[in-house]
């Protein structure tokens, strides 16, 4: 990696992922991000005054707390010193975040960072329309009661009907399941590969929060009224499902010859996921031994009216490239599980001399070993909290490579308007 | 000397207090006469217009009149001169022609206040340090320098009722809500205004208030049969709380009445007929005795002065154990001592239910507008938990409070050892077992100590603080003052079975079970002691603690001290019939709700006994009473405490021994130690050995000796 010090990974941690209005609806954003960020700082026993800096991934804030990064580093727990700024790059914003931190390490402005991301989907901002907001505008202003009543009096019926934020791309207005279902088509995805993805992510994760890998890197949540419902699991993971269970489900994007449904494509979630990052000489002179070294990382976009979720396919080899090494010598993958029709479409990708073409690629990227791959499962079956998912999948990207003891390890996002987000690990 | 400095700024003249060799401005009669020159010289000087009236202090307007001063009265009518020589100082400056504007940062407190309300407007700073407020009640006098006359007429009867009565102070925001001041500024701009404010009373003339309370003001505050109704209401609650042994509030009561009713000179009069009176009553000076020695404790940190140098001070506490207890010092230390408070039980959901009912303390702080809304938010992120010893590391105290074994608290207290640094002190709350039984065999007992907390702990004021024979004094040290950051008074007590509050406690409780035995009636019981002057009595308060707890205390005590402490059978009948006090709804009373019934009729067939409704109430009182003082004396003599000045503190503070005594030492000392002995050798004669006098009071009845 550019300049002299090396960045090291930490710790990270996460809150449980839960299915959007259901155990985390009562929290928002920044109840789940200050919760995570406190619980990193006890766990690592770190003094708060010792961080530099705070940065959060968001991707659909609320109008009332714009910077949920600010919020985290005002925790009684840091000194009101601690900068902090809350950032969007889509999907792959808790990856930036992190991103983010390694260059302020790495060119010396910062010895340690936290980076995180949250989303709460239970808590999008609901907006009115631009004429009902021009009209309680004009309201406010008014200088008399009747003033104010004659604005009132314009309202319609209609002027009611509040807007909500979708999950589509302002530049095709194309929702990201219909990218995902082109997707499919185009790439000839059968319904049949996309579930049984669907069904190994959910498999996986069951199993690795049954013997413990995946629990540890969750710090428990006090749900309920009274505080005594601990949530300690991600409640998206269902152990019970089977490929007929997931063959009956009903294609949401297009009923009549789709394939991508809600069983093989990821949850809206709640969940907040950050990760401590330090520079090497700082990380040996506290007494911390880092879970692994960032090496390299790379952003790419394609057209978002392509195939919107290509992106990982550029990105990937990019990364590589920085980081000097061949697929052969990673040792562990990530890849965000978007949609199962995603993941098939870029593992495509990646494999195969045409797609290599296509992307003026000087030849295929490499063919993906699910041995090696999403090793106790992903977004599917945990979830995807937007901002958060990039510091989830480092997170256990981390462990998996001690686990495994691989050398190397990288991981892999597709992200709202076209982009792909790959980082590459390696061993500490 | 010289308290005050002017200089004449733009026509007023901003007269600064100072008070010299003194951290803050207190009135006492040199102060009055030097302000009194200053304020006719001012009133002559033709280039003066108004007055503004500020403190010289940093944190500090007026604290209140010099306690030492009125301390020293010897007679009703000294007393009486000294109030009459306030109120004219007073009645100068609200009848002064140039307007004086009271400018407030800082405590504003008694005779401070006294004069801010006779000025003819107040500023005061939306400052955390500037508290206003008449709290003479509590020294068992009343304000004498006008303020049972103004005030009402500031804010209302009753408003100012519910502050003279009890002896409140508020924070300044909400001074200025119920009326008491007129301007709320950030301190930045105190002075500024307060010259503008001058500026205003000059040019426009006296200030018209706008009246507050609304409806309910004009039916009640400013209608005489609204106000009788208030008076006969605050008189019959005062009767029910003070149970007729405080004469201060009912005098209060009557200055502000007549003043009301009758006139501000009639009122004025009553004013200080009544300080004279009560100024030179035993019950103010007993109540002054535990002022002082609160004070004073508030600068003890339980060694020897010099002893140890600088210590650390704790920054962040963890507190094993998220029950009751745990949780609540959590909620408190949070709100009071504001610290980071880790809670670690062994399993989420006690810890869950433990970080809830810690916030309970932060959000009853917030119902009552203790706390800003972003306040409580950030209070709130300093409580968390969880089921392991993550965080501990971080800890400079960490509070055991679990389960009341010796075995499963050394256990813990093992397993804590690991988790946490070298120089964590590790405090156990235990309010019977012996630290050095708990710390024997730990890896660092030099760290470990007792803080023995009393329920509810958000509410009760006093703190234990326990060394064994190997603590190191920095520890205690670091122990006391953290105590005090959660606004404890804190006692150091020697590591004695019971320590001290208990110790002195239980043979009073078991006393009144023995009472129950031979058939008094239980609310006879609890009713005596509630006219001598308790809070609650003592079968309320075996309820209260739990009949479990109370039984096992009193096991404990039995062990270490023999015969003398052998339990009244009853608890363990009760506690084996299912019946542990408040907590499961049945004990002596019945409880419905949570809210406390009648006599449950039903104990005193479960216990075998026939009600004996003609026990004399001086018979129960005596033995209850006499059974705690001969215990007093005893474990004072021990050295439990380290004077008698913390043994009543404890007694008042600890089990709400009545304050308008003393404490049991002091009431020792006024009854004459060889009464009390005679005393206690009739009730040894006619109730058994256990009344035998302690060593200790025949000696000091035989040498004429004291406590104090």
């Amino acid at each position: 990696m550019h300049g002299s010090r090396r960045v090291a990974i930490i710790a990270g941690l996460r809150t449980p992922f839960a299915r959007a209005n259901t155990v985390l609806k009562d929290a928002d954003g920044v109840d789940l991000a200050r919760h995570v960020a406190r619980e990193l700082l006890y766990r690592t026993e770190l003094e708060g005054h010792l961080v530099d800096e705070v940065i959060w991934g968001q991707v659909v804030p609320s109008p009332l707390t714009p910077n949920v990064a600010r919020e985290v580093s005002l925790l009684p727990q840091f000194p009101p010193s601690v900068p902090a700024y809350t950032l969007n790059r889509a999907c792959a914003s808790g990856a930036q975040a992190v991103q983010n931190a390694a260059d302020q390490i790495a060119v010396g402005h910062a010895d340690i960072i936290l980076a995180g991301g949250v989303e709460s989907l239970s808590n999008v901002p609901i907006l009115h329309s631009r004429r009902m907001s021009g009209l309680l505008v004009e309201a406010s202003k008014a200088r008399s009661l009747g003033a104010r009543l004659k604005v009132f009096s314009r309202i319609r019926p209609r002027d009611l009907v509040p807007v909500s934020p979708a999950i589509a791309e302002p530049s095709t207005g194309e929702t990201m399941g219909q990218s995902a279902e082109k997707m499919a088509k185009e790439n000839h995805i059968s319904r049949e590969a996309q579930d049984r993805l669907a069904l190994m992510s959910h498999q996986r994760a069951a199993a690795a929060t049954a013997d413990g890998r995946m629990t540890a890197e969750i710090a428990p949540w006090f749900g309920g009224r009274g505080m005594d419902e601990p949530v300690t699991t991600d409640n998206g993971i269902r152990t019970d499902t089977s490929l007929e269970k997931l063959a009956a489900l009903k294609p949401v994007f297009d009923r009549r010859y789709g394939s991508v449904t809600a069983g093989n494509s990821s949850p809206l979630t709640d969940g907040a996921a950050c990760v401590l990052l330090m520079a090497e000489d700082r990380a040996h002179a506290l007494g911390y031994a880092p879970l692994a070294f960032i090496r390299s990382y790379a952003v790419a976009a394609v057209d978002p009216g392509w195939q919107l979720l290509m992106g990982p396919a550029l990105a990937v080899p990019r990364a590589l490239a920085r980081a000097g090494l061949a697929w052969d010598d990673i040792g562990v993958l990530e890849i965000h599980e978007a949609f199962a029709a995603q993941v098939l479409s870029n593992e495509q990708a990646w494999a195969s001399a045409e797609w290599a073409a296509r992307l003026g690629l000087p030849g295929p990227v490499g063919a993906v070993d699910w041995d090696r791959t999403n090793l106790m499962g992903g977004s599917i079956a945990v979830g995807h909290p937007f901002a958060a998912t990039g510091c989830r999948m480092i997170t256990t990207l981390a462990h998996a490579m001690q686990r495994r003891d691989a050398e190397f390890g990288m991981l892999s996002i597709c992200a709202q308007g076209g982009m792909g987000y790959a980082m590459v690990l390696e061993r500490a | 000397m010289t308290a005050f400095t002017f200089r004449i700024d733009n026509g007023t003249a901003v007269v600064r207090f100072d008070l010299p060799g003194s951290p803050v401005n207190t009135l006492g009669s040199a102060v009055s006469a030097e302000f009194t020159a200053l304020l006719q010289q001012l009133l002559r000087d033709n280039g003066v217009r108004a007055m503004v009236l500020i403190s010289g202090k940093p944190d500090n307007f007026i604290a209140g009149a010099d306690i030492e001063e009125f301390r020293a009265l010897d007679s009703a009518e000294e007393a009486e001169t000294l109030s009459g020589e306030a109120q004219a100082v007073m009645d100068r400056v609200a009848l002064s022609p140039k307007p004086i504007v009271a400018a407030i940062h800082g405590a504003c407190l008694g005779g401070g206040f006294e004069l801010a309300l006779a000025c003819q407007w107040r500023i005061a700073t939306d400052h955390p340090k500037t508290q206003i407020g008449l709290p003479e009640i509590q020294l068992g006098i009343i304000p004498a320098a006008g303020g049972t006359q103004r005030l009402p007429r500031l804010i209302g009867a009753r408003a100012a009722l519910d502050i003279i009565l009890a002896g409140k102070s508020e924070a300044a925001a909400r001074a200025f809500r119920r009326g008491m001041v007129d301007e709320l500024v950030p301190p930045s701009i105190l002075l500024d205004a307060a010259l503008r404010a001058a500026d205003r009373l000059v040019m426009l003339g006296p200030a018209r208030r706008s009246r507050i309370g609304g409806l309910a003001a004009v039916l009640i505050d400013r209608n005489p049969i609204g106000r009788r109704f208030v008076y006969n209401k605050a008189e019959h609650l005062l009767l029910r709380k003070t149970g007729g042994n405080y004469p201060a509030p009912v005098a209060a009561l009557a200055a502000v009445r007549t003043g009301l009713e009758l006139g501000m000179r009639r009122g004025l009069r009553a004013e200080r007929e009544a300080f004279g009176k009560l100024a030179i009553s035993d019950v103010s000076h007993r109540l002054v005795e535990i002022f002082f020695a609160t004070t004073a404790l508030k600068k003890d940190d339980g060694v020897p002065p010099g002893s140890v140098g600088e210590v650390a001070p704790v920054r962040r506490i963890a507190i094993v154990g998220a029950g009751f207890m745990g949780a609540a010092i959590a909620g408190t230390a949070v709100v009071k001592a504001r610290v980071e408070a880790r809670l670690k039980d062994a399993d989420l959901v006690r810890v869950g239910r433990g970080i809830r009912s810690a916030l309970r303390i932060l959000d009853e702080r917030l119902k009552r507008r203790r706390i800003s809304k972003p306040e409580h938010a950030r209070l709130a992120s300093l409580v968390s938990g969880a089921a392991d010893f993550s965080g501990f590391r971080r800890a400079d105290l960490v509070i055991e409070a679990v389960f009341e074994d010796l075995q499963v608290k050394r256990e813990v207290l093992a397993d804590v050892e690991t988790a946490v640094t070298p120089d964590t002190i590790l405090a156990s709350n235990t309010s019977t077992i012996p630290i050095a039984d708990i710390a024997a065999g730990a890896q660092r007992p030099q760290n470990i100590l007792g803080m023995h907390f009393f329920s509810p702990v958000e509410k009760m004021p006093l703190l234990e603080v326990i060394p064994h024979a190997g603590t190191a004094p920095e520890c205690v040290v670091r122990a006391v003052r953290f105590g005090r950051k959660m606004g404890k008074t804190v006692i150091v007590v020697a590591d004695h079975p019971g320590f001290w509050v208990n110790r002195i406690l239980l043979p009073y409780l078991n006393e009144a079970g023995l009472l129950l035995e031979e058939g008094a009636p239980i609310d006879l019981v609890d009713s005596t002691m509630t006219k001598f002057g308790f809070p609650v009595g003592p079968v309320t308060l075996l309820d209260e603690v739990g009949l479990d707890v109370g039984l096992k205390a009193g096991k404990v005590m039995h062990e270490k001290f023999g015969a003398r402490l052998e339990p009244a059978s009853i608890l363990g009948t009760m506690v084996a019939a299912g019946r542990l006090g408040r907590k499961n709804g049945k004990g002596f009373y019945r409880y419905a709700d949570g809210k406390k019934q009648g006599v449950d009729e039903s104990v005193y067939r479960l216990l075998g006994v026939l009600r004996r409704d003609e026990m004399a109430p001086t018979m129960v009182q005596q033995r209850l009473v006499y059974a705690m003082l001969n215990e007093a004396a005893m474990a004072a003599a021990e050295g439990v405490v380290r004077s008698p000045r913390d043994g009543d503190i404890g007694a008042v503070f600890g089990i709400g021994f009545p304050a308008f005594r003393g404490g049991p030492l002091r009431m020792i000392d006024d009854l004459g130690a060889s009464r009390v002995v005679q005393m206690l050798r009739s009730l040894e004669a006619s109730h058994g050995p256990r009344f035998h006098p302690a060593e200790a009071l025949v000696g000091m009845a035989e040498a004429g000796g004291r406590f104090y």
